[in-house]
């Protein structure tokens, strides 16, 4: 079946192929007569054990063995001997099919069985397992067994591990050998009585698998092993505040524009903003638990935190909560304070446990400059468009740059480093021994692993993401991998990406150079909005949303993007280019649900609908995944679709947004028929495809 | 023979009449001692042969009503399915009922609450699943327990909470999954570490030497690769990707495309056309396929085509199975090859299947008819 070479089958062959058949059939047939008519005569039982010697996957017979053990049990009544006999039939008829198959799962799971009936001595099982590894020594099967029998025989961990050294002394790429000491190691760091630190823990396997990796370093089995040390050594991080919007200490100033008796209109930075939904968000350096009213109270508000990731968990880097300034009139004249005080009660965790120690209080200012207009022309929105010459870079408003970045939402105190020396020690010794390895000799993982350990070490001396020492020598790395290892260079090229979105969002003076005043702006704005130009960077995938929480408008057309995962942390984004970028579906579009403020959307020139396997189909809500943030409902598909099936990530999509504008055009799903379909689901929809719907 | 190989951009193209022919020559065969030793997986067996053969676009070529017919005689009183009739019923055989089921457009004759029932008592305290009356333990109980369940729209009749954190416990270093938590045991249960899948896809080999075969497929077969094939879509069907690191179960799982194009089950390993759906369709639901050469691939897959008899091999030139068959077909339709319809990674059932049981209308009522009498 594996590795047969391919030829015919040969006459003499298929003779003595039909007579065993015969003799099979026989069995088979014999065996399924006494399981029907519960019959379990000695004759019987052995005409079974027979069978299993040949077909020991033959699932029934089992069953049928288990069925006649407690038979023949119920009638040793209480004689012990008698009882243990019973089980001691099974473990020789297990033994007799695994000499034919010891990789019989059949077979080993009645062993397994059997065992665990208590009625059997054990002496004689790590004996037989010793041989069986010593056969085969990566067989997971033998150590799936040998974790079974530990538990049984109440062994401790310490004689577990002494036995993996012995494993992995003898052979350094036995990865089974590894795998089996980390969830080892597992155990006795979560058991806190033993009285050893992680760190001694940790730092004697730094050294045995140093002492693999340099003796064998094409071998991946000690590399994994090294991932997974550095994981265990960074995770133990506690959980830590590293943005907001509004940030500490900012005084935003809302624009209300009114027309003489009609409502008010609400501007902030010259783009509409919702006062009864107004966010607050809060971004942690990794994902939280316990966020709430009573964890982050925010003084005079009655308000709900919620987790934003797009799976209802409990976790999230990024919680929101949104406060009503409108008040019960809707006529919000300001100005207000507001002041969230977070982690003065405990309860925010980290996945790891890791509780959250540091209060802080995060106060900002809401006053609002009223805007008389003559007539009401400022409420029709006008079409937007994302041509070169609206967009501006001398024209931002000196008010902004005599300010921070509006959307550099970093937290100003505590700046210093959260992590132990130890940490710190490790990181450093192992960035320096790999530095030297690589100068030796040029290793894919080498460099990876460099790479990685470079980052570990920005993200823990600098969690607020502020300074990145080492992304130059990390981007050098990882273009060498892109042409050294071309099969995955996709895989360098999304961490590219990643590395210059951080290293661009580094300062404010980095992203000022991108930042532009948009002149296309409805003219009766005081204040010309600012947008986020991050086009034509050859940007694969997106990355620290955690220092452009404020953005409202953001061009990222001309890039490479498949996916635009995070970027639902981009909560006051109202206008959004993705034109021109290699989006393969609608489901890819998923983060947009999550944006309640998003009017302008301009998905033109990408590729949904000319993939035939749609890879975010299970990243989407949906009832295929059972987690629908919108009711499927069958009769929102029009009834002249040629195939009503085909059009249902549309709908959950569309129906989740409420755009005014959208522009879609040059994808290969668009024709004249889904466009009317469109307009049919969208009624908030003005502009589709540059035309002013009538 | 030429004239029905494909000339397609990538060479040698796909032997599609070939590869037909192929499933439906070795369906037929029941007598020889490959097919005997094979018989009690048959069910399952009918589930990777036609489900080839639909994504070739050649469901038809079969009797419907024999099949469905002899599918309903290997139910039990239980609701659960044997492998064959007669033998017992196995929460495997169960899935593969259905899934052929919802090929032939044909749940609606299954006694749905019946099949429900059989499922939701093998579900344990911890939220685990059991295989059958036996109390195996394993996730790919899981992923086929929460599969068949969500194929008939009653996913909430058990704890998927539960279910759900049950296989996160199976969460290994690597960011991959397990069969069951690693080492730890389960207080009160036998709980016992069952490898993947293996005997299921053992079918209808042809002309090997079986006792050998079951060997030799274990020797090779990766334990935590299909793990992860299970975990991942039971995550999936649950909403419950979020549970993942995406990064690094793809950075793992791309690493394991070697130099000669295929992709291998473990570091230093062969590579192995089966792992073109376990590898493939688990990074396609975690959206890090492009981490591979999916062109090498598909070449790969090519070359493993025996173009003279039909039926796709492990490697080039070795001798083919069905099995191996499905595997390279449910690749290439991953892999989006013209001609194969596209397979749905987490239900592994064609796209098609798959939408017209949660969003085609008709059904939608047939499921939900209770709530929405008036349409």
């Amino acid at each position: 079946m594996h590795g047969r070479p391919r030829k015919p089958s040969k006459p003499e062959n298929a003779a003595a192929s039909a007579a065993k058949a015969e003799k099979l059939c026989l069995l088979q047939s014999q065996f399924l007569s006494n399981h029907h008519n519960r019959i379990y005569t000695k004759e019987a039982l052995e005409a079974n054990a027979k069978l299993l010697e040949i077909n020991p996957e033959y699932y029934t017979a089992w069953n049928f063995r288990k069925l006649a053990v407690q038979h023949y049990v119920s009638e040793a009544g209480s004689d012990p001997q008698a009882i243990k006999s019973v089980y001691d039939e099974e473990l020789r008829v297990v033994e007799a099919a695994l000499r034919q198959n010891f990789k019989s799962y059949g077979a080993w799971h009645h062993r397994k069985w059997v065992l665990s009936k208590g009625h059997s001595s054990l002496d004689q099982e790590l004996r037989l397992l010793d041989k069986l590894q010593q056969l085969d020594s990566r067989n997971f099967l033998t150590w799936n067994y040998r974790r079974f029998l530990t538990e049984l025989l109440n062994r401790s961990v310490e004689d577990e591990l002494m036995h993996t050294e012995d494993m992995i002394g003898t052979n350094f790429s036995n990865y089974s050998a590894w795998h089996n000491r980390s969830m080892l190691l597992c155990k006795q760091l979560k058991a806190k009585d033993t009285g050893l630190k992680s760190k001694d823990i940790l730092s004697k396997e730094y050294e045995l698998v140093q002492n693999a990796i340099f003796t064998d370093p094409d071998d991946q089995s000690g590399w994994f092993y090294h991932l997974w040390l550095i994981d265990q050594t960074i995770k133990a991080k506690p959980p830590i505040l590293t943005a907001s919007w509004p940030s500490n200490g900012s005084e935003l100033i809302i624009s209300r524009k009114q027309c003489p008796g009609e409502h008010p209109l609400y501007e902030y930075q010259g783009l509409n903003i919702d006062l009864k939904e107004f966010p607050v968000i809060l971004y942690f350096n990794q994902a939280v638990s316990g966020v709430s009213s009573s964890t982050v109270n925010v003084e005079s508000f009655n308000i709900m935190w919620k987790p934003l990731s797009p799976c209802n968990s409990l976790g999230s880097e990024i919680w929101m909560a949104y406060l009503n300034l409108a008040g019960e009139d809707c006529h919000f004249e300001g100005p207000v304070s507001v002041e969230l005080c977070i982690g003065q009660s405990q309860g925010i965790l980290s996945s790891s446990g890791s509780p959250y120690s540091k209060p802080m209080h995060i106060a900002f200012t809401v006053t609002t400059e009223a805007i008389r207009l003559q007539d009401s022309g400022g409420h029709n929105p006008d079409m937007m468009s994302w041509e070169d010459p609206n967009f501006c870079a001398d024209e931002v408003d000196p008010r902004v740059l005599n300010s921070d970045v509006p959307f550099i939402e970093e937290i100003k105190e505590n700046k210093e480093s959260t992590i132990s020396e130890w940490q710190k020690d490790t990181i450093c010794r192992e960035i320096a021994g790999f530095r030297d390895l690589l100068s030796i000799k040029d290793y894919k993982i080498g460099k990876l692993t460099l790479a990685r350990l470079l980052m570990a070490d920005d993200a823990l001396s600098y969690p607020y993401g502020n300074v990145s020492v080492h992304s130059c020598e990390v981007l050098e790395l990882l273009k060498d991998l892109t042409k050294s290892d071309p099969t995955h260079s996709r895989y360098y090229e999304d961490h590219i990406s990643l590395v210059l979105l951080q290293q661009l969002t580094s300062s404010e003076e980095m992203l000022r150079r991108h930042l532009f005043c948009f002149k296309g702006a409805n003219s009766l704005s005081v204040h010309k909005p600012l947008c986020l130009r991050l086009n034509n960077l050859s940007l694969t995938c997106l990355g620290s949303f955690n220092k452009l929480l404020g953005v409202q408008m953001l061009d990222l057309s001309n890039n490479e993007l498949q996916s635009i995962e995070g970027l639902e942390a981009m909560q006051l984004l109202s206008c959004l280019n993705l034109s021109k970028n290699k989006l393969g579906s609608f489901t890819a579009l998923e983060p947009l649900r999550h944006l309640s403020s998003l009017k302008a959307l301009n998905v033109s020139d990408n590729e949904i609908g000319s993939h035939s396997i749609d890879t975010r189909r299970y990243l989407f809500s949906s009832p295929l995944s059972h987690n629908e943030s919108v009711k499927w409902d069958p009769n929102l598909v029009p009834s002249d679709a040629a195939n009503p099936t085909n059009y249902w990530e549309a709908i959950m999509l569309f129906k989740a947004l409420k755009l005014t504008q959208l522009d879609i055009i040059g994808n290969e799903v668009v024709d004249d028929r889904f466009s009317s379909f469109l307009v049919k689901i969208m009624p908030s929809l003005v502009f589709l495809d540059g035309q002013k719907l009538v | 023979m030429e004239m029905e190989i494909e000339k397609g951009d990538l060479g040698l193209g796909l032997a599609v009449e070939k590869h037909v022919k192929y499933i439906l020559s070795v369906e037929k065969r029941k007598d020889d001692f490959v097919s005997l030793v094979m018989e009690h997986l048959r069910l399952n067996g009918a589930y990777w042969g036609l489900t080839t053969l639909d994504l070739l676009g050649k469901i038809h070529a079969v009797d419907v009503d024999e099949v469905v017919s002899w599918i309903m005689a290997c139910q039990h009183e239980s609701g659960g399915f044997g492998g064959n009739i007669g033998h017992d019923p196995h929460m495997l055989y169960t899935l593969s009922a259905v899934q052929v089921l919802a090929l032939f457009d044909k749940i609606h004759i299954l006694d749905i609450d019946k099949v429900t029932d059989y499922i939701i008592k093998l579900q344990n305290e911890d939220g685990s699943f059991s295989g059958d009356m036996c109390g195996e333990v394993d996730t790919r109980f899981s992923y086929i327990a929460i599969c068949c369940l969500s194929l008939l729209r009653r996913l909430d009749s058990i704890n998927v909470e539960k279910a759900v954190d049950y296989i996160v416990s199976c969460k290994n270093i690597n960011g991959g999954f397990g069969c069951t938590p690693g080492g730890e045991s389960h207080a009160g249960s036998y709980v016992f570490l069952k490898a993947p899948l293996p005997s299921i896809f053992m079918i209808l080999g042809d002309g090997l030497r079986v006792e050998q075969a079951g060997l030799l497929y274990y020797k090779r077969l990766n334990c935590s690769t299909i793990a992860v094939f299970c975990c991942v879509g039971a995550l999936a069907m649950t909403g419950s990707l979020d549970k993942v690191d995406k990064d690094l179960l793809g950075w793992r799982l791309c690493e394991r495309q070697v130099k000669s194009r295929g992709l291998n089950g473990r570091p230093e390993k062969l590579p192995d056309v089966c792992y073109s759906w376990w590898v493939l369709s688990s990074l396609i639901m975690i959206d890090r396929v492009h981490w591979i050469d999916t062109e090498k691939l598909i070449k790969f897959i090519l070359d493993c085509q025996d173009t003279e008899n039909g039926g796709i091999s492990d490697r080039p030139d070795d001798a083919v199975d069905v099995f191996h068959t499905y595997f390279g077909v449910a690749g290439l339709s991953l892999l989006k090859y013209p001609r194969v319809k596209p397979i749905d990674p987490a239900y592994a059932l064609p796209t098609d299947v798959v939408n017209r049981i949660f969003f085609n209308r008709i059904l939608y009522y047939y499921f939900f008819n209770s709530a929405d009498d008036d349409h």
